[in-house]
């Protein structure tokens, strides 16, 4: 097989595969604008990254770290609803991102490949990249898998049983900035979202248990991975947006299938 | 007689700039019932998460035993449909064995539900699965928050002998929030009327012993409270005239 396209295929599944249990939390906790607001924050990172000269990988993470945890900080104001706030940074720092990344003149950035991915110039060391933090990610998952699921089902009583429900959030937090970090190669900016979401909610419908939805949710990322990258290939679509709409073409077929539990 | 499971002491605690607790003490026994009653707002749910240490005091002291173990039942929990997990799972949660939360469940009459999904259960069974998963870390203080919301009238007289029930098979302490006056009486040793302060407390009065009234109601005592002062629409102490009258102890103006 042709080198760039196996790149591409093994970074799209290392991808998907965090990006399942990953994206049940974010359906599980209504986080979708939540998520939509820290990806769209990811091209200030790139802006900063290509400023100051560092790893762009870890100037998205860290910029998205810090969007996240000042949107936690922002959550306890009741100037305005959550959602309002999250559509005023979403938007605002997708456009700061822009506006700097137009300033810097004498950088050549493909605009269009980070708002929508660019899976087929995936090099090597950008899938080392990929894997080590999808594993990272994974393990902090698996890990903290029985309190994050605790603290999702009710706080309080999770807290009075001993969980440190900050420091559990906190690590979603960051394992939210990792994924979005590594998941930007693949579909760019404005469709992690979906990634997230759209097999966790084809999971829902055929899952009942926690585990069961976080793993069909994984395998229907990485199918979708696989029928959009066949797609781009054959018939020459971006390879970002065919991902995303082959999990929504699965998702429209899961509407079929009896709702469990 | 053993030592307190927990005892504030001129417990204070403001939000924002409002005071919603002022100058509370009081003390929880084991094998005793304590209900708070008052209002919406009156600062009911903010002891108990006080007792709980789910938040600190301003001011005021909290000693608790070197033994306490706490089950706490919340008020309401909002279980979103998109996550599927069974009510045998749900109990789990609070690392139990599958042989204890089958028991669990069985002890609050429920055993039948151990595979629905929590977000299917009605108000009734919901209610009985959070007492369940209370007691499943073998407590001596339960906290029920608002135990019976959403349960019908008999099922409220049924929860509320099963947590007289479970207050002597665990031999526990029970701090219960509750804002109806009537049925919670006959099942509490001590009342709390709390206003942001304590407003007044004692034994419930005993009025069950005319038998025509145990016709009516059962084992429901309908408890006669009199308050030796009123409130204000602000929730501010008054005495008969409608003037301010300040308690033991109250710093407010």
């Amino acid at each position: 097989m042709i080198d760039f396209l196996l790149y591409a295929l093994l970074a799209g599944i290392g991808v998907a595969a965090v990006a399942g249990p990953l994206g049940c939390f974010v359906v599980w906790r209504r986080m979708a604008y939540f998520g939509d607001t820290l990806a769209h924050s990811a091209l200030l990172g790139v802006a900063m990254g290509v400023l100051l000269n560092i790893d762009l990988g870890i100037a998205v993470a860290l910029i998205c770290l810090l969007m996240a945890l000042g949107l936690v900080a922002l959550e306890q104001q009741e100037i305005l609803a959550l959602d309002t706030l999250l559509g005023i940074l979403s938007h605002a720092s997708l456009a700061a991102g822009l506006v700097v990344i137009s300033l810097l003149s004498d950088v050549r950035v493909d605009l269009m490949s980070l708002l929508f991915g660019d899976l087929l110039s995936v090099t090597k060391a950008d899938l080392m990249v990929i894997y080590i933090g999808a594993v990272i990610a994974i393990l902090l998952l698996a890990t903290l898998w029985k309190s994050l699921i605790n603290i999702t089902v009710e706080a309080e009583l999770a807290a009075v049983e001993g969980v440190n429900v900050a420091r559990v959030r906190t690590a979603l937090m960051v394992i939210t900035a990792l994924v979005i970090a590594i998941a930007m190669k693949i579909v760019g900016v404005l469709l992690i979202t979906a990634l997230l979401i759209i097999p966790a909610a084809t999971a829902r419908r055929i899952s009942s248990t926690p585990e069961s939805m976080a793993v069909i949710a994984s395998l229907l990322a990485m199918l979708s991975v696989v029928s959009g990258l066949a797609t781009s290939w054959y018939i020459d679509t971006p390879a970002g947006p065919s991902i995303v709409i082959s999990a929504t073409l699965l998702f429209c077929l899961s509407l079929s299938c009896k709702q469990k539990g | 007689m053993s030592s307190p499971l927990i005892q504030l002491k001129s417990v204070s605690k403001s939000f924002a700039d409002k005071t919603i607790l002022q100058n509370i003490s009081m003390t929880v026994n084991r094998g005793e019932i304590t209900t708070l009653i008052g209002p919406n707002g009156a600062g009911k749910s903010s002891l108990a998460r006080l007792i709980l240490g789910l938040i600190t005091p301003d001011f005021g002291d909290i000693t608790r035993s070197d033994d306490l173990v706490i089950g706490y039942m919340p008020q309401k929990i909002h279980i979103d449909p998109t996550l599927p997990i069974s009510t045998h799972r749900f109990l789990q949660l609070a690392n139990a064995s599958h042989e204890d939360c089958y028991k669990a469940l069985e002890k609050v009459g429920i055993p039948d539900v151990k595979h629905t999904p929590l977000h299917k259960l009605s108000g009734g069974e919901m209610q009985r699965a959070l007492l369940a998963r209370a007691i499943l870390r073998q407590p001596n203080l339960l906290i029920l928050d608002e135990p019976v919301q959403g349960v019908d009238f008999n099922g409220q007289n049924e929860l509320y002998e099963l947590i007289g029930e479970l207050r002597s098979s665990l031999n526990c302490g029970i701090v219960m929030v509750s804002h109806d006056l009537h049925l919670v009486m006959s099942a509490t040793d001590h009342v709390i009327c709390l206003n942001h302060h304590i407003c007044c407390q004692g034994k419930p009065e005993q009025v069950t012993q005319d038998p025509a009234y145990l016709d009516i109601f059962g084992e429901t005592a309908l408890y006669n409270h009199r308050h030796n002062h009123q409130h204000s629409l602000e929730g501010k102490v008054l005495d008969a005239d409608g003037k301010h009258q300040h308690g033991e102890g109250c710093q407010h103006d």
